[in-house]
């Protein structure tokens, strides 16, 4: 087993490396630090700082995961987060140190397996070695006297229960004594080798995947569809090497959308206890299947995955000009802020009305007042719906070339009508109810309420590569960790009136039963030779 | 019906928490008068002696044994509370399975619940190790931990049975999350013999130069090389549990989230406690970290595996929070 000088199970080094490093050449310079980066120190030390590195992660939002967690962070610490994103801890795990330390561990691993791997494939088509002068001088070992036995008797029965043992097994005969030297537990170093080579493949097929993978969201209403095309996306994130045609062509219809909420348990009422997500499939020209989505049942399509991510309200609002033709009229999603659902809407209305207008609308699945007569859902189900609508007019800002969330209404430039602090209350809708808009602006209409999911559409070629040599290091782990590698002699010497067996053995790596192995099998052997003990 | 079940799951835990007090007090005076093994008969090698029926005899002289022969000795207080152990920990038997009954599914769904069944695991693996080797010494630890945890949880996290939101309804929370505490238990116990280790290689260390210390009732503790390859033993079976809920946790993240990995905060921290259980591994096989700095890396591993347990869940924002949609 070749392991890293510094191993606990490895040759002291003879000379100290400091006496010689002032005489080094480059190959030498180079050596010296090839060696410190495959040294087990190195591999320990390099894990530790990555795990370390990993902890502001966890502490700080991160750009990936959490991006409104980093506005947040902007803006409740104006002076410290810009310091924080010029060390990239808004991005630790694409950031350069986490990338060097990762990076550098696995070079560490490469350089240390390679050179194993090959010796391992020696060691495995080598012979048991010579068997030591001196057995009593090994950390276990036994000895036995045996009166009338002949001694190659006592061999060879030695011989053939290491055999029956799954040892390797070698004889070594001198002229004052005859032995066997045996061998196993390979399987232990070849676990370890498959565990840091699976390591390796893990990150490579990770890498890998976030090159040839993209991710898009898409928020789809009660009766609609989404064919899987760049477009239609609301949101969508390639990777580096994706390309257009990657996208399998299916198109999902949301049919129905229906929820559960607990509602005899007095302690989680109105908790989510389903969301069922009924949609129509079809690939390519194939039939179209009736499927369902759920959370934590994601539909497989074309080999690609789509997970059912948030769902809400989305409110059919027409307006209509003072004249009552129809401006505008959709099912607009609003976005859940709380867990009964309240929700968030926008609708822009940039022409068709004297100005420009636009709505900030909330919806209140079951409406309730409370006692400074603001409303509030006080259950996410459909009970008693309202909407309010704050209305505002102004420059929308559509022109201007910047990209603008259709959830987000820029008001920096509008004037509000309704709603607080202003002289009109927010103009407030039941199913079926229309308002006025003021200045004459024109009407606006609840015509009633869909229900919308957020589907996130992902596809990952490498993800099952990544599970494969995953569970290739468990396996390399299980035998690494637990099968013994030792090693075991028996000798035989001719003494007066019989033999004198000795026997001895040797851990490789950790191996707490090696003792209790050698009783067994001295006493296997006396009994295979006819020796019965008392 | 509901009701009636988890009051009972409440009455059985606090009888659980009851009797561990007793125990711990017992664990601890029994450490305080010299726990550990009795001094078996030293020096005596212990021979086999084999003969056939004509006569012809082998013996076997071991001449090194590895393995500490330990006999149980005459420790009274050690035994009554190891009793109480077992007595406890089927009052929190009881209590967890009501509690699972009473919610119609596995009692693992929250903090309260976590620390639950979490203990019982703690516990568990305890009495189970103590079958095999004389671990009786880390009682005082092990019922002390578990009596923390349990007080903290059921005063400050008690919440009433709720049903699982639709994240968590997958058979992955069955896997997932009880090869945590599982691997969680196991790692409890290799950090008090890691501790211990520590302790004694100390007065190991003042009683080669002579000095007094005040660590002398752990003379009849094992010795810290003992305690070392104990912790170790019990050490991998939890990195290979942890290793497991990493894979599962992935396995469950891709069909729940949409992603395998997002380094979501409970993503890091359970990556975390890996690497640093990955660092003491190798470290026990590196020259000049064996001994003292292992047992210090498997002690900061645990104290991770709290801190996740703890503060990540509850002061740390992300998505295994469940607060509902994203
Ligand atoms: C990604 C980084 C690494 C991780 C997560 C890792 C993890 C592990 C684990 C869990 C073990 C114990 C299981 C087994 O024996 O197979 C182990 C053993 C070992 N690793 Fe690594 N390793 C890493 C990198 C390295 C590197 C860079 C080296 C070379 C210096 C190395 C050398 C070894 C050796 C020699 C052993 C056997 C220790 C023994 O004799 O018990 N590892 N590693």
């Amino acid at each position: 087993m070749l392991r890293p000088s510094d191993h606990i199970d490895s040759e002291q080094a003879a000379a100290s490396d400091d006496a010689t490093m002032g005489r080094l050449g480059f190959v030498g310079w180079s050596r010296w630090i090839w060696r410190q980066l495959t040294s087990m120190r190195t591999a320990l030390i390099l894990l530790l700082l990555l795990a370390i590195a990993a902890i502001p992660g966890s502490i700080v939002p991160q750009r990936t995961s959490d991006p409104n967690g980093v506005s947040q962070y902007f803006a409740d610490n104006p002076d410290l987060a810009p310091w924080l994103d010029r060390l990239q801890f808004f991005d630790v795990y694409a950031s350069v140190w986490f990338s060097a330390i990762y990076l550098l561990l696995f070079i560490s691993l490469v350089g240390c397996v390679l050179p194993r791997s090959k010796h391992h494939w020696d060691a495995l088509r080598a012979a048991p070695p010579v068997t030591p002068h001196n057995l009593s001088r090994l950390p276990s070992h036994l000895t036995a006297r045996m009166s009338g036995q002949e001694a190659e008797t006592v061999m060879s029965a030695a011989h053939r229960l290491l055999r029956r043992e799954r040892y390797r097994v070698r004889r070594y005969d001198t002229a004052d004594r005859l032995t066997v030297s045996a061998e196993r537990g390979y399987m232990r170093e070849t676990g370890n080798l498959v565990f840091h080579i699976a390591l390796v493949g893990i990150l490579i097929a990770v890498g890998l995947g976030g090159g040839f993978s993209y991710t898009g969201q898409r928020v789809v209403v009660e009766g609609q569809a989404f064919t899987n095309s760049l477009l239609a996306y609301d949101t969508f994130n390639p990777g580096r090497f994706f390309r257009d045609r990657d996208l399998v062509p299916f198109s999902i219809t949301l049919d129905k959308f229906s929820t559960r909420y607990e509602e005899r348990n007095v302690n989680a009422v109105g908790q989510p206890i389903d969301y069922k997500a009924e949609v129509t499939t079809q690939v390519r020209d194939q039939a179209a299947l009736q499927q369902v989505i759920k959370v934590n049942a994601p539909l497989d399509i074309g080999g690609t995955n789509v997970y059912l991510l948030g769902n809400g309200y989305a409110p059919s609002l027409t307006v209509r000009d003072p004249s009552g033709n129809i401006v505008y009229q959709e099912t607009v999603p609003f976005l859940p802020q709380d867990r009964n659902l309240t929700s968030v809407g926008v609708v822009k209305l940039p022409d068709g009305l004297a100005k420009q207008v636009g709505l900030i609308g909330f919806f209140y699945p079951t409406v309730s007042e409370g006692h400074s007569g603001a409303f509030f859902s006080m259950y996410p189900d459909l009970i008693d719906p309202l909407v309010t609508l704050n209305v505002y007019v102004g420059d929308l800002g559509l022109n201007d070339g910047v990209a603008r969330s259709v959830y987000a209404l820029d008001t920096s430039r509008m004037t509000k009508l309704t709603g607080t602090k202003t002289d009109l209350k927010s103009l407030e809708l039941r199913p079926g109810q229309s308002a006025a808009l003021p200045n004459d602006l024109g009407t606006v209409t609840f015509d009633g309420v869909k229900r919308f999911a957020s589907l996130d559409v992902h596809h990952d070629p490498t993800q099952g590569w990544v599970l494969a040599f995953a569970l290739a290091a468990v396996a390399g782990l299980l035998t690494s960790l637990f099968i013994p590698r030792r090693r075991v002699w028996v000798s035989v010497r001719k003494v007066r009136g019989g033999v004198v067996v000795e026997y001895a053995g040797l851990a490789r790596g950790d191996d707490p039963t090696l003792s209790a192995a050698l009783a067994r099998i001295a006493s296997a052997h006396g009994s295979d030779l006819g020796l019965v003990r008392d | 019906m509901t009701d009636t079940l988890s009051q009972f799951s409440v009455l059985s835990l606090y009888s659980a928490m009851a009797i561990y007090a007793i125990a711990f007090i017992l664990f601890t005076f029994d450490l305080a008068r010299g726990g550990g093994r009795e001094a078996s008969a030293a020096g005596a090698s212990d021979s086999i002696v084999q003969a056939t029926g004509e006569g012809r005899t082998a013996t076997l002289t071991r001449v090194r044994v590895d393995a500490p022969s330990s006999k149980p000795g005459r420790r009274p207080l050690a035994r009554i509370a190891m009793a109480l152990a077992w007595l406890g920990f089927v009052f929190q038997l009881t209590a967890t399975i009501l509690r699972g009954i009473a919610a119609s599914r596995v009692p693992w769904a929250n903090m309260y619940e976590f620390a639950m069944t979490g203990t019982l695991i703690i516990m568990l693996v305890f009495l189970l190790v103590n079958l095999k080797w004389d671990l009786k010494f880390v009682g005082a630890f092990s019922t002390g931990l578990v009596l923390l945890l349990l007080g903290l949880s059921a005063t400050r996290y008690y919440v009433e049975v709720v049903p699982l939101p639709p994240a968590l309804q997958s058979y992955w929370l069955v896997i997932h999350v009880f090869v945590a505490t599982l691997g969680t238990g196991f790692f409890a116990l290799g950090f008090a013999l890691s501790l211990a280790q520590l302790l004694q290689t100390r007065r190991e260390y003042r009683a080669v130069e002579a000095k007094p210390t005040r660590l002398a009732w752990m003379s009849r503790l094992p010795d810290s090389a003992q305690l070392e390859n104990y912790a170790y033993r019990l050490i991998i079976i939890g990195f290979i549990f942890w290793t497991f809920t990493l894979i599962a946790g992935a396995v469950w993240a891709e069909k729940a989230w949409g992603r395998y990995w997002g380094w979501d905060t409970k993503e890091v921290w359970t990556f975390i406690i890996w690497t640093i259980y990955a660092g003491y591994i190798h470290a026990r096989s590196t020259r000049g970290w064996r001994g003292t700095r292992s047992a210090v890396l498997a002690m900061v591993g645990f104290g991770s595996v709290m801190f996740n347990f703890t503060v990540v869940n509850i002061y740390f924002k992300g998505l295994h929070a469940y607060s509902g949609l994203s």
